[in-house]
């Protein structure tokens, strides 16, 4: 799985589905359209300070809230390379694997990475360097279940494969 | 090994004898819904897949909920882009405007779930049914897609917190301040990744509505699902709604839990989620004046019969308060009828408020009631988020419908000891 590599933009605890994509836009069917107003209610200027690859940096309970998976969408769509955070949510942690938009629990490099720093996410090893600090820190890795799941491209393609 | 009741259900619909936390497995669904939100996503995703069918006609539901009737154009595409699919797919239960409700209200009202099934449905509230001693959790739209084409899934075995519920609440006191109190206990991803499992000598001392209000918002503790134990007042709901057979599944007496928490209904007061999280609760009495401009009582959360009948039980012969705009909405058609059945429209109606089809509207910040800058709102719906109802400054307290509607004739949040009831 190719490493993840970029600058992090950092948010706080309980970043919620609602703040992430708001439920007056969830009817838009357009991915591109949906995606320019991820994260307008947390951080108006998520999308304009975000380039391709970077990092989202959460707290606890990342993603709660919600089942809609236009929350991990409009990240994967704008263009987040990893989504680490100190815990998630569940059905976003679904979601996310689900749609092959990588995110990493890792509780110590969640708090101490700052916003601005940049990171390296190396998935096969579960490594998460902090190139600012130097300071490297472990990623859990996922379940064989859900690494065949990840290497597939997502679950549509795993139940594709087993057809 | 001994399992959690959650923990039973599961390893029956994966085959298995038995399974423990933190296991993979793959399991059979005797149920998979989304909603008007949700299913378009989940169709597009179905539609990349070899299979085109779903997997049983009678067990993917569609309910329209979120937008409807539509709000916009945008939202009638994608009604129309479900109702297209439910439509070549056959589906025995696809549920548009007339006959639809809010699906956690109308899932169960239409005997649709029943004990000891495992259902998942494509909206976070859809851990509802667990008060009826199903499994049933939220998933996201490519999980819907997978469980419509196969009708298996992939879950983690959770661990268990255990809720012991004793004594008898006082007047006025529901399921709504249970929940409100034990997610205020625990905090917002207190159950993370678990099951909530509610149990003891309490939980005959609450009504099917008070528990699917409880099961409803295990979600905002972080929780897997919720779940009840069966007693006679499940089997007389499942009598009353479902033809399809029951199972009954209990913990097993020396089953793992991962905490233990004891909640004495009898203390409970009345309880108030403040902005912006479910997990800031404080009592009623001990806060000062909070003047609100609208107060909602309705959502998958609060707009069954029950909730309407203590709503409508204080806003008899008062009046709403003037600047307050209060918005009662039954969550099903059939709660609606029964509403008028028992004049409880006119009783809103004479007080002031307005009574709107069944929808999930301004609980999401949809329509019918979007608040504007600094406008600050009393609910009795499930979540209190930054923007959760409308502009980003504007502010969600999360409440009982007893509440709801003692403080749409103050004008400030209320029990319904300040009008002397």
């Amino acid at each position: 799985m190719q490493a993840a590599e970029g600058k992090v933009l950092k948010y706080g605890d309980n970043v919620d589905t609602d703040v992430i994509i708001p439920a007056r836009y969830l009817a838009i069917q357009d991915k591109e359209e949906l995606a320019s107003h991820a994260m307008e209610d947390i951080d108006p200027e998520f999308r304009s300070k975000l380039m391709a690859g970077d990092i989202v940096v959460g707290g606890k309970n990342f993603g709660c809230g919600s089942s809609r998976e236009h929350a991990p969408q409009v990240l994967q769509t704008s263009g987040v390379g990893c989504v680490i955070a100190e815990s998630f949510a569940r059905i976003f942690y679904r979601n996310a694997l689900n749609i092959g938009l990588p995110i990493v629990e890792a509780p110590d490099a969640a708090k101490e990475i700052k916003d601005g720093d940049r990171v390296k996410v190396d998935f096969d090893a579960g490594v998460i360097t902090d190139e600012t600090t130097g300071k490297t820190y472990e990623a859990a890795p996922f379940p064989p279940f859900l690494q065949k799941m990840i290497e597939v491209g997502g679950l549509v393609n795993y139940v594709n494969e087993k057809m | 090994m001994a399992m959690t009741m959650s923990q039973k259900i599961l390893a029956k619909h994966a085959g298995l004898d038995e399974v423990k936390a933190g296991q993979l497995i793959m399991a059979k669904v005797d149920l998979v819904h989304g909603n008007d939100i949700t299913t378009p996503v989940a169709i597009r995703e179905m539609k990349k897949m070899k299979q085109e069918t779903v997997f049983d006609k009678d067990k993917v539901v569609f309910v329209m909920d979120h937008f409807v009737p539509n709000k916009d154009i945008t939202s009638a595409k994608c009604t129309q882009m479900c109702r297209n699919f439910a439509t070549e797919q056959g589906l025995k239960n696809y549920f548009d405007v007339g006959k639809m409700g809010i699906e956690h209200a109308l899932i169960p009202e239409q005997g649709l779930i029943v004990a000891g099934e495992l259902s998942v449905g494509a909206d976070s509230h859809t851990c509802t049914y667990g008060a009826l001693g199903a499994f049933s959790t939220g998933v996201g739209s490519t999980d819907m897609a997978a469980a419509m084409a196969t009708g298996e899934l992939w879950f983690k075995v959770p661990a268990a917190i255990k809720v012991n519920l004793v004594g008898k609440k006082q007047k006025w006191i529901s399921g709504k301040d249970v929940i409100l109190h034990l997610i205020g206990e625990i905090g917002v991803d207190g159950a993370l990744y678990q099951s909530l499992e509610f149990t003891g000598p309490g939980v005959g001392e609450l009504s099917m509505d008070d528990r699917f209000t409880i099961c409803n918002m295990a979600i905002e503790a972080g929780a897997k699902n919720g779940i009840f134990p069966v007693d006679d007042k499940t089997v007389d709901y499942i009598n009353a709604h479902a033809t399809k057979p029951y199972t009954v599944y209990e913990a097993d007496p020396d089953a793992e839990y991962a905490r233990e928490i004891t909640i004495d209904l009898g203390s409970l007061k009345s309880t108030v989620s403040f902005p912006h999280l479910p997990e800031n609760t404080h009592e009623i009495g001990s806060f000062g004046e909070i003047k609100i401009d609208q107060s909602v009582i309705g959502s998958c959360t609060n707009g069954r019969i029950q909730d309407i009948r203590e709503a409508a039980e204080i806003l008899r012969g008062r009046k709403v308060a003037p600047n307050v705009r209060c918005i009662v909405i039954p969550a099903t058609q059939e709660i609606y009828l029964e509403m008028l059945k028992e004049d409880l429209a006119r009783v809103f109606i004479e007080a002031g408020a307005v009574v709107s089809t069944p929808t999930c509207g301004p609980c999401l910040g949809g329509y019918m009631g979007i608040l504007a800058p600094h406008e600050r709102c009393v609910s009795t719906t499930n979540r209190n988020f930054v923007g959760r109802m409308g502009d980003t400054t504007s502010e969600v307290y999360l409440a009982s419908p007893a509440v709801a509607a003692a403080s749409a004739v103050t004008g400030r949040i209320s029990g319904p000891a300040e009008l002397g009831l």
